[in-house]
């Protein structure tokens, strides 16, 4: 953890950290920084916050930190955190809402996660399904590994796992219009929570 | 034993043996999955990490379907991703009418939330299920040392997925002694896989997969037993890419065949390993079968010379016991017929002295 400055640190960066915390359930006064998500965390290693640091930026407001943090990127969303909180901090549900604040900043601090859930609800939403060939040759060529998991595609089609035809569900197209108003109704929310907040100030 | 069924992406394509293995023991056991017509992705991860809305929605769609096609049916969702998916959704429509109608609104359907969603481990572990599975199995698969596998999204977020034991879930162990085979005590039974981060940081996500092997091996499984298609796919399909990296580093490389405990069953209940999907696993998985089953037939036959052993000494002890009884008897009735002889005698002698 670094020592940061918090003269620096605006009301609306607070502010920001908070409507995080809201978003995602969570009591930020609630956390201790025990320290038991990051000990449970499978994928701690290669953070650049540990969890526990991001829940610590959160408290102090220091949004920049937060949403510039590959950590959010790197979790699987396993919950291991947050079942082992002894304080029930949704630690997980914050790195999702981290996540989602970081993307609509914006900011990409992992490009290769948010390329593979793009195209993931690209696929399902012209298909109705996802076509696990098709997302992983199209995650490819956006992400720019190009060979990633070949030898596993072909060993894949050996076994008849994955083929070139494409599945679909009939309904596709109501899938399609169903996703449109579910990012409608998302962009909503937030729009009326961004004139929320313009109107305290 | 009727359900609505919810198969997921998954099930045609890299989970074939998932499905392929679970309508074998559902059929075997009288459990009839209903598939839900014309379902849709769960959205997975990836919709919980585009929009909160588009991740309830998403699974609301084929909910709302099987509540109108399928009413009064729980909903069964083998994969675990698409269970947590599914349950995530259920349980924000029941938190208030607002959910409920936000929800309608973006699926343009009716929907209430009535039915209860499932895991297949679920729908096994009932008595009724458990009854029928002990009923049908014809091979025990002794001697053969499962470690059971539950990933994250069976069992986490706890209240959602309602699960009362996050850290040493118990339902698959308690099958796959159903079974005969040996469920091991380990300590990464709900560890992560690694999911879909195996594909965007695949360097820092594939030590997640060697520790499970570690684990499992360390604590002396033959092999690992899963529940979910990509849990499935990153530990089956990844064993080689770690085996490769270990052969390179100078370490010993894996031999643990992956199954789904489907695929268990079946075999127990007389299926063959191409019947139930095992033909299509990436790491081979047939010959540690073939070798328990062998290893149990020699360990049965071991038991019935030594049952038949103790048998022979039981007899011949009992033998021995009655020998001696007999012997035992006669000498009483001796000693009787003797003392009978001698109180006669002095009266004989009063008699004659008289």
């Amino acid at each position: 953890m670094r020592s940061i400055d918090l003269s620096g640190i605006s009301d609306a960066s607070v502010q920001a950290c908070e409507e995080i915390a809201k978003d995602a359930g969570v009591n930020l006064k609630d956390c201790y920084q025990c320290g038991k998500c990051t000990a449970g965390c499978p994928l701690a290693d290669s953070m650049d916050l540990m969890p526990r640091e991001v829940i610590r930026y959160l408290q102090l407001g220091a949004i920049d930190v937060v949403l510039d943090a590959k950590t959010p990127w790197i979790c699987a969303q396993c919950v291991v955190c947050s079942s082992r909180c002894p304080q029930n901090v949704d630690i997980c549900s914050a790195m999702r809402a981290v996540r989602l604040a970081s993307k609509h900043a914006g900011k990409r601090p992992l490009p290769e996660a948010d390329i593979f859930d793009d195209e993931f609800i690209a696929n399902v939403r012209v298909h109705g399904v996802s076509n696990e060939q098709y997302l992983a040759a199209a995650y490819n060529l956006k992400s720019l590994h190009f060979m990633q998991d070949m030898g596993n595609a072909t060993r894949m089609l050996k076994r008849g796992m994955v083929g070139v035809s494409m599945h679909n569900t009939k309904g596709r197209a109501n899938v399609a219009a169903l996703v449109d108003r579910a990012l409608e109704a998302d962009a909503a929310r937030r729009a009326q929570s961004d004139e929320d907040k313009g109107g305290d100030e | 034993m009727k359900y609505s069924y919810f198969p997921g992406c998954s099930a045609n394509t890299t989970g074939k043996s998932f499905t392929v293995s679970t309508s074998y023991v559902a059929e075997k056991i009288g459990v009839e999955l209903v598939e839900i017509p014309d379902w849709n992705c769960c959205g997975t991860s990836a919709a919980a990490l585009t929009s909160p809305e588009l991740a309830v929605a998403l699974p609301a769609r084929s909910l709302a379907i099987s509540e109108r096609e399928l009413p009064g049916l729980d909903v069964v969702a083998p994969c675990a991703g698409c269970y947590r998916s599914l349950k995530t959704s259920v349980a924000f429509a029941r938190e208030s009418e607002d959910n409920r109608t936000l929800i309608k609104k973006i699926i343009n359907a009716p929907y209430e939330a009535k039915a209860d969603v499932l895991t297949l481990l679920e729908v096994f572990a009932t008595d009724e299920a458990r009854e029928a599975i002990a009923a049908k199995v014809q091979r025990k698969l002794r001697c053969l040392k499962v470690a059971c596998y539950y990933g994250c999204a069976m069992v986490r977020p706890a209240d959602v997925c309602e699960c009362d034991n996050v850290e040493d879930p118990m339902e698959m162990d308690d099958l796959m002694a159903l079974i005969g085979a040996e469920p091991v005590d380990w300590a990464f039974k709900t560890e992560c896989c690694g999911a879909a981060q195996q594909m965007t940081i695949p360097v820092q996500a594939k030590p997640m997969i060697e520790r499970i092997f570690q684990n499992a091996q360390a604590n002396g499984a033959d092999c690992i037993v899963t529940s979910c298609p990509l849990c499935m796919l990153n530990l089956d399909m990844r064993e080689a890419e770690i085996n490769k990296a270990r052969v390179a580093r100078g370490e010993e490389p894996f031999d643990i065949p992956c199954y789904y405990f489907t695929e268990l069953i079946g075999l127990a209940f007389g299926a063959g390993p191409d019947e139930v999907g095992i033909d299509i696993h990436f790491h081979p998985a047939k010959n540690l079968l073939l070798q328990r089953e062998l290893d149990a037939l020699e360990l049965e036959e071991a038991e019935n010379i030594a049952r038949a052993e103790e048998e022979r000494k039981k007899a011949e002890i009992a033998a021995k016991i009655a020998a001696k009884k007999a012997e035992k008897a006669a000498k009483e009735k001796a000693a009787q017929e003797a003392a009978a002889q001698a109180a006669t005698q002095p009266e004989e002698g009063k008699e004659a002295a008289e």
